[in-house]
C-alpha cells in the first residue's frame, strides 16, 4: 500500500485560524454573451516611455518590461523618443505588405472553407507583429518562426504561389506534400522550417545564434512563439541558454491573449507581463503595442542593434489581439465574448499605419482602395495558377516513394523494402500505369 | 599503421575520435555538461577545450533540451555539433527535440534543412549507478525514424564509428556501454577488471580513420547457434560462450539502426539458432525487434526459437543490480536451452 502523509483529522481545526486552502484556477474576463470592456489596460502615453540606449544593461531597463514601447498614437501621429522615422516609401511598404497578408489570409481561409486544404491560420490583427519586425532586420538574418508568421515570408518577398503550392500539398509543393498547410521552410528566404511542436525553434534559434557568433559571423537569430507555448519548458531553455551564451537573437512572444481557448491567464499572464520573464534571466525586455507597427519596428530595429553589438538578447512581447479563430478548425464563438476584437482599445494596425499615412498626406483613400483592389487580384490570379499545380484532396500529387525519401540521407534496407512494399499496394490499387496527378 | 598505433582505453579512443574530428573540420563543435574545463564527468573530452579552444568545445546549462535544441540550431547554420547527455537516463527531457525535430528535419523540409549532430551519451548498468544511471534506452532511440542508433562494444570500433557518426549528415545517437570504458567486462562482477590493453581492439590508431555504420562485426565463428549482442554484452557473452565451449557465432551489432541484417540473416541461417543478449528491459526491448526480423527471414532455417536474454521489466535497482544483470547464469541457461532444443 502507498503510504500517505500525516492527514488533517475529521472535524479537526487546523492548527491555526487560517481559512483552509483553495486553487486558483484562471477564468478570462469575457465570455460568449459577456460585454467585453478593455477599458482599465493600462496605456502610457506615447511619450512616456523612455527609449535607453542599445548597450544598457537589462537591469537599468526593467520597466519597459512592464510599460509598453509605443510610436502611433490612437489618431496616427507618430512621436516620442521610439519613432523610428521611416521615410514614406518605407511607410507605403510596410502598408502593402500587411495588406497583401491581409488578402491572402482571407483567400486561403476561404480556400480551405471550399475543401482545396485541409488548414489554415490566419494572421488577422496581428500584421504589424511580423511584417514590421521582419522590416527592421536584415534579410540575411535567420528567423525561426512559429505558425502565424507568414508575414515573414510576404515581408522578404517570398513567391506567393509556392505558399500557396505548400498549403495545397500540390505538385509544386517543394515539401513533398509532407506538412501540415502554412508549415512552410525556405532557407533562402532565411526561413527556418515550421515544426508544429510549439516553441522547440527557440532553442534552436539559439543554437543558430551561438554558431553564427561563434564563427564571427555578423547575421542574428529571431524567434518566435506565442503568449500561451511560453509556457514550454523550450522556452525557458532558450532563454536560459542565450543569457548564458549572451546570444545574438532576439525572443518574439506574440501575446494574442489567445491559445486556442486558453487565454493568456494560463500561461501565467494574470501575475505579470510576459516581457518581464526577461527579468528573471537577467536579459533585456520589451513590451510593445504589437497593433502599433512603427513601435513593432523600433523595438525590433533596438534588439538587432543590440544583438549585432554583442550586448546580447533581447524578449520582446507583442501584446496585441487574435482577432480571428485560433485556426479553420476552431470556433471562438464558442469560449469568447464576440465583441472582443472590437473592443480591443489597440485598433487595428493596418488601419492604423494608413491613418497615419494619410495624415502625413502620403496616403489617401483612393489609392488605399486602389491597392486593396490590385493586392486581391494578385492573389487571385496566384491562386488560380497555384490550383493549376493540384488542390489537396483530389488526387495523390506526389511520386508515391517520396514518402520514403529523406527520412535518412540515404535511404536503409528496411526503406527500400517498405518502401517496394507501398509501391506495389499502388500498383495493385491503381494498376501499373498510375502518374502522379 | 603499427606507429601510429596507441594503446586506449575507450574513453581515450572516443577522446581521440573528438580530437581528430576537431582538427580536421572547424565545423566540429562538442558541448555538454561538465565537458569544457574539466573534461567530462567521465573523463571523454579531457584536454580537448584546452587544445581546440573554448569556443569549439565548452560546457552547457543543465538543460537536455536546451542541449539537443541549441545543437538542432547549430546544425542548420551549418556546424557539426556533437553535444554530450552526461548519462542516457538524462536524455528524455530532451527527447521532444530528438523525436520531433533532429530527427524530421531532412524530411519535413525536403532536404532544406539537416541536422547532422551526434549525441554521444553513456548508457547501461554495472556500475552501482542505481536507476537513474544505468538505463538502456536504445530501443526508444530505434523507433525514431530519422534517427540512426549506434553502440560499440571496444576501443577501436568507438574511434571508428564515433568519426563516422560525426561526419554522418544524420543525427546520431551515439551510446556508450559506460561499464567497459575502461576494461571489457566479462559478466563476472566479483572477478577483477581486466584492462583494455589486454584486449587486441585496444590498439587504436592515432589519426583518422572510419567504420561505415551499419555494419555488424564477427566476434567469434561458430556453426551451432548465432549470439546477436552489442556494447558490454558482447563480452558477456563471449566469457560465457568461451567457458561452455560452445560453438556459438557471436555478432557484434555496432549499428541498431540501420541494422546490418544481411550478416544477421547469412549467421542464422547458418546456424539456424539464435540467442539475442541485452541488458536493456525486455518488454519491447530491441530484441523483440530482432527475434521478429529473424522469424521473418530465416523461419525455414530454424531448429529452435530464437531466445531472448535480457535485463528484467523493472527499474534498474541498486543493491540489487547483479541479480538484474543479464550475467552468466541467464546466458548459459539460455545457451545450453536453445542447444539442446
Amino acid at each position: 500500500m502507498p503510504k500517505t502523509p500525516p492527514e488533517r483529522r475529521e472535524g479537526s481545526q487546523p492548527a491555526s485560524n487560517l481559512p483552509p486552502l483553495s486553487l486558483h484556477i484562471p477564468e478570462p474576463r469575457y465570455r460568449p454573451g459577456d460585454t467585453p470592456d478593455f477599458g482599465d489596460i493600462d496605456i502610457p502615453a506615447v511619450e512616456a516611455t523612455p527609449r535607453p540606449g542599445e548597450a544598457t544593461k537589462p537591469e537599468a531597463m526593467r520597466h519597459l518590461c512592464y510599460g509598453l514601447v509605443r510610436v502611433l498614437d490612437f489618431d496616427g501621429e507618430a512621436k516620442g523618443l521610439w519613432n523610428p522615422n521611416l521615410a514614406p516609401d518605407r511607410l507605403r511598404s510596410m502598408l502593402r505588405t500587411m495588406v497583401l497578408l491581409r488578402a491572402f489570409d482571407d483567400r486561403m481561409f476561404r480556400a480551405q472553407r471550399q475543401g482545396k486544404t485541409s488548414f489554415y491560420m490566419k494572421s488577422t490583427g496581428e500584421e504589424a507583429t511580423s511584417v514590421a519586425s521582419t522590416m527592421a532586420i536584415d534579410r540575411t538574418d535567420m528567423v525561426f518562426p512559429s505558425y502565424r508568421q507568414q508575414g515573414i515570408l510576404i515581408a522578404r518577398d517570398y513567391p506567393l504561389i509556392q505558399m500557396m503550392n505548400q498549403i495545397y500539398s500540390n505538385r509544386g509543393d517543394h515539401l513533398l506534400g509532407r506538412q501540415l498547410p502554412i508549415m512552410y521552410s525556405a532557407p533562402e528566404h532565411g526561413f527556418f522550417s515550421v515544426s508544429g511542436n510549439l516553441a522547440t525553434q527557440y532553442p534552436q534559434a539559439v543554437g543558430w545564434a551561438m554558431a553564427s557568433a561563434s564563427k564571427g559571423d555578423t547575421r542574428i537569430a529571431t524567434a518566435w512563439c506565442g503568449e500561451g507555448s511560453s509556457a514550454e519548458g523550450d522556452f525557458h531553455s532558450a532563454l536560459t541558454f542565450a543569457t548564458v551564451y549572451n546570444a545574438p537573437v532576439i525572443f518574439n512572444v506574440v501575446n494574442n491573449q489567445w491559445a486556442i481557448s486558453s487565454f493568456s491567464g494560463f500561461a501565467g499572464g494574470e501575475r505579470t507581463t510576459f516581457a518581464a520573464r526577461a527579468v528573471g534571466y537577467g536579459i533585456a525586455g520589451l513590451r510593445v503595442d504589437g497593433n502599433d507597427p512603427l513601435a513593432v519596428y523600433a523595438a525590433t530595429q533596438w534588439a538587432a542593434d543590440r544583438a549585432r553589438t554583442n550586448n546580447g538578447p533581447t524578449l520582446i512581447e507583442h501584446f496585441t489581439y487574435r482577432a480571428e479563430g485560433h485556426s479553420t478548425s476552431d470556433d471562438p464563438s464558442a469560449y469568447r465574448a464576440a465583441q472582443e476584437a472590437r473592443a480591443w482599445p489597440f485598433g487595428d494596425p493596418i488601419a492604423r499605419l494608413r491613418q497615419h499615412l494619410e495624415r502625413l498626406g502620403e496616403w489617401d483613400a483612393e489609392r488605399h482602395e486602389a491597392q486593396a483592389k490590385e493586392l486581391d487580384e494578385l492573389v487571385k490570379t496566384t491562386q488560380k495558377q497555384a490550383e493549376k499545380l493540384g488542390i489537396l484532396g483530389h488526387g495523390m500529387h506526389q511520386p508515391f516513394e517520396t514518402m520514403f525519401e529523406d527520412v535518412f540521407e540515404e535511404m536503409p534496407w528496411h526503406l527500400k523494402e517498405q518502401c517496394a512494399q507501398m509501391l506495389a499496394e499502388q500498383e495493385a490499387k491503381f494498376g501499373p500505369d498510375w502518374k502522379p496527378e | 599503421m603499427a606507429d601510429d598505433t596507441k594503446t586506449m582505453n575507450m574513453i581515450e579512443a572516443i577522446n581521440s575520435a573528438m580530437d581528430v574530428m576537431l582538427g580536421r573540420d572547424d565545423k566540429v563543435v562538442v558541448l555538454g555538461e561538465d565537458v569544457g574545463y574539466f573534461g567530462g564527468v567521465f573523463r571523454a573530452t579531457a584536454g580537448l577545450q584546452k587544445k581546440h579552444g573554448k569556443t569549439r568545445v565548452f560546457d552547457t546549462p543543465i538543460n537536455e533540451c536546451g542541449i539537443i535544441g541549441v545543437a538542432v540550431g547549430m546544425g542548420a547554420y551549418g556546424l557539426r555539433p556533437v553535444p554530450e547527455i552526461q548519462f542516457a537516463d538524462y536524455i528524455y527531457p530532451g527527447l521532444d527535440q530528438l523525436v520531433s525535430e533532429a530527427a524530421r528535419l531532412r524530411y519535413r523540409s525536403a532536404n532544406d534543412f539537416i541536422c547532422p549532430m551526434t549525441v554521444r551519451t553513456p548508457f547501461g548498468g554495472g556500475i552501482f549507478g542505481g536507476q537513474t544511471h544505468s538505463q538502456s534506452p536504445e530501443s526508444i532511440m530505434t523507433h525514431i525514424c530519422g534517427v540512426k542508433t549506434v553502440i560499440p562494444s571496444n576501443p577501436y570500433d568507438a574511434k571508428g564509428l564515433l568519426i563516422a557518426a560525426i561526419e554522418d549528415n544524420d543525427p546520431v545517437v551515439f551510446l556508450e556501454p559506460k561499464r567497459i570504458y575502461n576494461g571489457p567486462f566479462s559478466g563476472y562482477y566479483d572477478r577483477p577488471v581486466e584492462p583494455w590493453s589486454k584486449h587486441a581492439a585496444s590498439a587504436v590508431p592515432e589519426g583518422y580513420y572510419r567504420i561505415d555504420l551499419g555494419k555488424a562485426a564477427t566476434v567469434r565463428e561458430g556453426e551451432a547457434v548465432t549470439v546477436l549482442a552489442y556494447g558490454t554484452m558482447v563480452h558477456v557473452a563471449k566469457t560465457i560462450i568461451d567457458e561452455m565451449g560452445a560453438d556459438a557465432e557471436i555478432l557484434d551489432l555496432r549499428t541498431l539502426l540501420p541494422l546490418d541484417i544481411e550478416a544477421i540473416e547469412a549467421s542464422v541461417k547458418k546456424t539456424g539458432r539464435c540467442l539475442i543478449i541485452h541488458e536493456a528491459t525486455r518488454t519491447s526491448g530491441f530484441g523483440a525487434e530482432l527475434a521478429a526480423l529473424v522469424q521473418e527471414r530465416c523461419f525455414y532455417h530454424l531448429e529452435a526459437p530464437v531466445e531472448r536474454v535480457t535485463g528484467f521489466d523493472t527499474p534498474y535497482p541498486h543493491s540489487l543490480e547483479w541479480a538484474y544483470f543479464p550475467g552468466p547464469v541467464r546466458i548459459a541457461t539460455a545457451l545450453s536451452k536453445i542447444l539442446k532444443d
